[in-house]
């Protein structure tokens, strides 16, 4: 971009762009910036899929469809019915994940925001494992069976080993990062010993340890002793995370230990030496490998602490939501939302955790919804997935909104927009080869 | 069919790659584009056979207005390509991909293979070639891929040829034979454009030369000019085409490799029974074209390559059983030929880069954590003595020009403590400016007393630098002979003859 | 050099670089495991008794007698027959040859028929049942893998095969409620698919998303959308909205009356027949014809594609639309021929044993095919297995698939080597 070299003396008429344009609008530039950036378009998608789940709940309501019957005669009723249901729906959603205001105090106001801390603790924690993995360059989708493989670990610690409050929690505890990291390490120890397709390999580990687990719930290994039900007997008391602001609120220290999780990732990517050279091997593994780094013991080293986090999500599972016992199912999903968690945080620690909360915001608001409106939970799925599809694709995004894209200059029309994640090295490498 | 384009204006984001070029060919003549790595002269050929589309001008054929959409029309209008990267898909037989987008079809769109093939073998009878048309491209040597290439425009009734680059992966016998094929393409009554940076090349077959520079036009030339008349009309200035260097003082041997041979994931033997030595204080270049097993060598210097035998003794010590991380700690620094692919990772800063081959330790980790303070300085002195021409040191790498990229590599090994430097194409896609830079620092490394070895395609960049040449063909060294040795004898090495039987058949014709 | 040759003549250009002896000890390593497997199952912890095998239902014309087989006895055999075969593995490794795939084949056949004969100790397996549901399972499995092939060889990585099944179930459902009639239930479902192929292509093809991601998400809105209207809206309104009329079986004469295999093949539905048609067509279409050829150059390398004239990102497109209509007409069997009507995330994971098909086939519609029906056995066994009083726990056998696909991605079974460029969005500047 900048000048090669001050012994080639012609110089290519253009000059270089970036100060240039700074200089012709600083502020402009900056708007732009900022109306195009990941922020904006973040919330755009957002809304976005909150559209789309309007119009999902919109269609689908008995009070709609029974209006919509004479829309010709009174076009009004069908509108009022397609406002009531979504505002219905969506001040369900507000109030089951933030405030109630119907409640009788603030104490008892502020519950749901607790509700949604309690339900994004197993969310952040997958989410940071699965960012980690991305971070690597590995896909791991296996999520679900690394959850799996840690609550039954954790569980299977929880409701056997006698031991007293602190110690039996953190042996549990302990147990699931290990049952999770193994789990995860197979994928991380093939990838590096054979280059299997990790996207393949941790797909197939999801259904190898649904039908696992599904096993050892037959047998006594995690079976409830007389029962015949695929059911763990309950937690020792032990083993249980405490709540966190006491008994009336289901937040339990679990959300201490994501927040801790949070930070270690965090310090661990940005200001460690094992964390540069993960960043190296995921952005360039050739040029990490040509410079001395162990690819190949780093994929393993790498998926062990991704897994173990993910572990951390299967042991609060089993130690901090569903204490009772639990059986194949524990997972609920968290396995596959933490992938779309991780990539609306952007791979980012704090990312994860701000997209963990929202989406457990949304999974809290959702059964409220489901209570209060009739409106299936399941609605959040998609509202997940629709945000995580558009924020892949930053483009489109502009394009629904008519936004600028960041860096151009505001021409009124533009012949050929280039794709946002054009490869931006070949480009310059044309530029640079080009002087 | 006469070709002609005016006013070529091609641009990628700010920079200009060409700009506003005209360019005549007349039927039946060979017409070289001379012009440096990067002057335009792909980009050009790419709007001509329209994969980019120009921002302005317009190409004419035989007079008439053309408007490409795609290389489909391109070629409907009677436009071959010959091109640099072979556009041939290996898992495809000859025949396959010579009909590929135009193919002969029975019902229903079946393939009719049996047309294909004759077609295959009637044009390589023409022109002597030859090519079996059931044989998978992937198996076939570089020189006969490039003969299905010739096919597979010529099978289109191409009228006008481009070769961009043809010769860069060809030995001096395969390109002299190349040379004789693009004759007879013209007595033929094809229109040829040859796209080169090499000047004897264009000297030899051209009939008509146009030099470009930084996306322009600065001149016609005939063939012949001199080449210091066409190389400082290429570079803009007189250029030196030697390197500046006092004469080697070579020490003990310090680093012997020993009946090395190195073999590939599919068990082929890449690099077979090599020995030689390299003195403190010399620089050993291994010529060779590409392909011949000198990638692969200095991978297993490095401890890149995993199935090695023999012995790789640096200073008395055994390299070959040591990682990467071995190597690297026992003094060895590395310039890789391809420096996007393994040099550099371009979504790290400059100040990443720099510690990228020294992650896990001194000086730039303390006790798991990087010392980010350290980092800084260093980088900062590092941007300057090295020249590296940025905004500052949290630039990504990534938008450097390949020029201030290869300065970060340089930056980056040069700044550990070395008993031995290899520098594998050190100047490939380079600027005039960046490569003299390079050149004066690897000379300045072997006048420190450290061993050097630089691979390199380009004979003029091993005779610029070698205190000895060492020649590789087909994963052997051919023979290792002094840094003046006559470059016709370089060029017969390169092919497979060694030195002894150079010798022989020089005193038979005598 | 002189320059005036007139008829040239070039000397054949070497081909090829020496190769080194590499014997390869994965095959024999992995006979001998299963050798000494078999002689812990069969002899060690051999069963007495005998194995009985039904080759016939009540209906057949040519009624075969059941084959006693005597367990124990027949448990020594197949060692014997694995051990010897080991040996000719050695051998051959030994002397730096291959082990042919016959050789493989055999095995595997042997040892399986052993372990069959082991599990089913003292009962009778009904063969043509077992044949009829593997088919029954196979069947979404093998258009979802034929719409993987499709979509990979052209170069977009389809994971989403899961999401378009389901949304075919779904479709065809309500659609074939709706007009009481299967076939436009039927082609309803290939719609589905179309609609979430075309989601994956304008995110992947268009937008330059990474395919795993988009076809990942995709998986979950599906199974979102069709829970949530399941839920809101099918539950409540079953009688109108999911109740789908069946398509009929349709018996072919003769072949029908094949003994063994007959009626599992041929006393089928019109979908399984379609997927007939479909497996050779996908087949006769990659490798023969006009469409195939490019198809296959976009998938391995687009830039040469290009060149030549071909619409990549066109070819790209309306390929990855075919691969989701394929998928989804799989979606449709669960609705219209499998079960009475659509349930919440009917599919159950097919998508996914679809993918592991397309990939332990190496990207070849027959081999692929061939996994499916595989996988699709091993499901069904499990229940006939179960039946009989085998010792093996079912969830072993209904992890059988996704061990062995993770064997196969690990270069244990041979190495497979998909399309170059598959899952790399092609970019033209």
């Amino acid at each position: 971009m900048t000048a090669t070299t001050k012994s080639d003396a012609p110089r290519p008429s253009t000059t270089p762009p970036a100060p240039d344009e700074e200089q012709s609008s600083q502020f402009q530039k900056y708007v732009r910036d900022i109306m195009g950036g990941s922020a904006v378009l973040s919330v755009l998608a957002v809304v976005i899929a909150l559209v789309v789940g309007a119009v999902l709940i919109a269609v689908t309501d008995p009070g709609v469809q029974a209006a919509s019957a004479y829309f010709f005669g009174r076009p009004s009723d069908t509108l009022t019915a397609i406002w009531s249901a979504i505002s219905g729906a969506y001040a369900a959603l507000f109030q089951g994940a933030v405030y109630n205001f119907g409640a009788a105090d603030f104490l008892s106001g502020i519950k749901p925001l607790t509700d949604t801390l309690t339900d994004s603790t197993s969310l952040i924690a997958a989410g940071l494992g699965i960012a980690l993995s991305f971070r690597i360059g590995l896909f791991n989708i296996g999520g679900q069976g690394q959850i799996l493989a840690a609550a039954a670990c954790a569980g299977w610690v929880g409701f056997t080993v006698h031991a007293p409050f602190p110690l039996l929690l953190i042996l549990a505890l302990l147990a699931g990062l290990f049952g999770g990291a193994i789990w995860a390490g197979i994928v991380g120890f093939l990838k590096a010993q054979t280059g299997a397709n990790e996207v393949i390999v941790t797909i197939m580990l999801n259904f190898v340890a649904f039908y696992l687990v599904s096993y050892l719930l037959k047998v006594p290994v995690l079976q409830a002793p007389g029962s015949t039900n695929p059911q763990t007997p309950p937690m020792l008391p032990g083993a249980i995370f405490p709540p966190l602001l006491g008994p009336n609120y289901l937040v339990t220290v679990g959300f201490l230990f994501v927040v801790g999780a949070t930070v270690f990732l965090w310090w661990l990517l940005n200001r460690s030496s094992l964390g540069f050279q993960f960043r190296a091997i995921g952005d360039n593994p050739r040029a990490a490998r040509t410079a001395g780094i162990n690819v190949n013991r780093l994929y393993v080293y790498g998926m062990l602490i991704s897994g173990a986090l993910v572990g951390l999500a299967g042991a609060n599972q089993v130690q901090g939501v569903i204490t009772t016992g639990f059986s194949s199912g524990i997972d609920s999903g968290i396995g596959f939302s933490a992938i779309t968690v991780a990539l609306l945080g952007r791979s980012k620690p704090w990312g994860v955790f701000g997209a963990g909360i929202l989406f457990g915001a949304f999974q809290a608001g959702g059964y409220t919804m489901q209570a209060a409106q009739n409106v299936p939970v399941d609605i959040v799925l998609v509202v997940q997935s629709v945000i995580v599809l558009f924020l892949a694709a930053p483009p489109l995004v502009r394009k629904i909104f008519h936004l600028p894209t960041p860096g151009s200059t505001p021409k009124p029309k533009q012949k050929k927009s280039a794709p946002e994640s054009a490869p931006k090295a070949e480009i310059v490498q044309k530029e640079g080869a080009a002087q | 069919m006469k070709l002609e384009l005016r006013g070529i204006t091609k641009r990628f984001g700010s920079l200009v790659a060409n700009d506003h070029i005209d360019l005549v060919v007349n039927p039946g003549e060979i017409h070289a584009l001379l012009g440096e790595n990067g002057a335009g002269k792909s980009t050009l050929m790419n709007v001509l056979y329209g994969l980019y589309q120009a921002e302005d001008g317009e190409i004419l054929l035989d007079d008439e207005v053309q408007h490409f959409a795609g290389p489909g029309d391109a070629m409907n209008a009677g436009i071959g390509m010959v091109h640099q990267h072979f556009m041939l898909i290996p898992v495809f037989s000859v025949a396959e991909n010579v009909m590929l987008g135009h193919e002969q079809t029975r019902f229903g769109g079946t393939l009719d293979l049996a047309a294909a093939r004759r077609q295959v073998r009637e044009i390589s009878a023409r022109f002597g070639f030859h090519v079996d048309p059931d044989a998978l491209v992937g198996d076939l040597p570089v020189g006969v891929q490039q003969r299905v290439e010739i096919i597979k425009a010529l099978s289109r009734d191409a009228r006008v040829l481009v070769f961009d680059e043809p010769t860069a992966v060809l030995t001096p016998q395969e390109t002299d034979e190349l040379m004789v094929i693009m004759r007879q393409l013209k007595a033929a009554g094809t229109s040829i454009v040859f796209i080169t940076h090499k000047l004897r090349e264009v000297r030899e077959v051209a009939d008509r030369i146009t030099v470009i520079r930084l996306g322009r036009v600065v001149g016609e030339a005939s063939p012949t000019a001199t080449n210091t008349e066409l190389a400082s009309l290429m570079v803009g200035r007189a250029v030196e085409l030697t390197v500046t260097k006092d004469a080697a003082t070579p020490g003990a041997p310090a680093l012997v490799v020993d009946k090395l041979s190195v073999i590939d994931v599919d068990g082929q033997i890449v690099v077979n029974n090599v020995s030689f030595d390299v003195k403190a204080g010399e620089i050993l270049a291994i010529a060779g074209v590409q392909g011949n097993g000198q990638t692969e060598l200095a991978e297993a210097i490095l401890g890149l390559q995993a199935k090695v035998t023999g012995e790789i003794v640096l200073d008395g010590v055994s390299l070959r059983d040591k990682s990467v991380r071995g190597v690297l700690n026992a003094g060895v620094g590395y310039i890789p030929e391809d420096r996007q692919q393994d040099g550099l990772i371009a979504e790290f800063t400059i100040a990443e880069n720099l510690m990228l081959d020294r992650a896990d330790g001194a000086p730039f980790v303390a006790r798991g954590s990087l010392r980010l303070a350290y980092l800084a300085d260093f980088a900062a002195a590092k941007l300057r003595e090295f020249d590296i021409r940025a905004q500052g040191i949290a630039t990504h790498v990534g938008r450097l020009s390949g020029g201030n990229q290869q300065k970060v590599v340089l930056a980056r090994e040069l700044s550990r403590t070395l008993r031995l430097f290899v520098a594998a194409q050190p100047t490939r896609g380079l600027d005039v400016g960046s490569i003299e830079f390079v050149h004066t620092r690897i000379v300045e490394t072997r006048d420190a007393g450290v061993p050097v070895i630089v691979v390199s395609t380009e004979l003029d960049e091993v005779v610029a630098l070698a205190d000895r040449i060492a020649v590789m063909y087909r994963g052997g060294i051919v023979g290792i002979v002094p840094a003046d040795t006559d470059r016709d004898i370089l060029g017969l090495m390169m092919a497979g003859d060694t030195p002894d039987s150079i010798a022989k058949q020089k005193g038979a014709a005598a | 050099m002189s320059t005036t040759v007139a008829t040239p003549r070039f000397d054949e250009l070497p081909t090829h670089l020496d190769r080194a002896v590499v014997k390869s000890w994965k095959v024999p390593a992995i006979f001998a495991v299963f050798t000494v497997v078999g002689i812990v199952l069969f002899v060690v912890l051999g069963r007495n008794g005998v194995t009985h095998f039904n080759l016939s239902t009540s209906t057949d014309l040519i009624k075969l007698p059941i084959a006693a087989v005597p367990t124990r006895g027949a448990g020594i055999i197949v060692v014997i027959v694995s051990a010897v075969l080991t040996a000719i593995a050695v051998a051959l490794s030994y002397t730096a040859r291959k082990v042919p795939l016959g050789v493989i084949t055999l095995f595997a056949v042997v040892f399986f028929a052993g372990f069959l004969t082991w599990a089913a100790a003292g009962h009778t397996l009904a063969v043509p049942g077992l044949l009829l549901s593997a088919i029954g399972i196979s069947v979404p499995l093998i258009f979802g893998a034929l719409g993987g092939v499709v979509s990979e060889r052209v170069g977009v990585v389809n994971v989403a095969i899961e999401g378009q099944l389901l949304a075919g179930a779904f479709v065809s459902a309500v659609v074939a409620t709706v007009t009481h009639q299967a076939l436009i239930g039927f082609i309803a479902a290939m719609v589905a698919g179309v609609l979430v192929s075309a989601i994956l292509a304008v995110f992947s093809i268009t937008y330059l998303v990474d395919q795993v991601i988009v076809g990942v998400v995709l998986n979950v809105l599906v199974i979102g959308l069709t829970d949530f209207l399941y839920s809101q809206v099918l539950a409540s309104n079953a009688p109108t909205l999911n109740a789908p009329p069946h398509f009929p079986f349709l018996p072919i004469p003769i072949l029908s009356g094949i003994p063994v295999i007959g009626p599992a093949l041929f006393r089928q539905t019109i979908i399984v027949y379609l997927m007939y048609a479909a497996i050779f067509l996908v087949w006769f279409a990659l490798f023969k014809t006009r469409w195939g050829l490019r198809v296959r150059a976009v998938g391995e390398h687009p830039t040469a594609a290009d060149t030549v004239g071909i619409n990549v990102n066109r070819t790209r497109f309306l390929n990855v639309l075919l691969a989701g209509a394929i998928a989804g007409a799989g979606g449709a069997y669960y609705s219209l021929a499998a079960s009475p009507l659509f349930t919440r995330e009917v599919t159950a994971g097919a998508g996914y044993i679809a993918l592991a098909a397309v990939i332990f086939g190496r990207w070849n519609p027959l081999l692929a095919t061939l996994a499916a029906l595989l996988f699709g056995f091993t499901s069904s066994l499990q229940f006939s297995l179960s039946a009989a009083g085998s010792p093996v726990p079912s969830e072993f056998m209904l992890m059988l698939p996704y061990v062995v696909t993770i064997l196969a991605v690990a270069g244990l079974v041979g190495h497979s080597r998909g399309p170059a460029a598959s899952g790399k969005p092609y970019i033209k500047s």
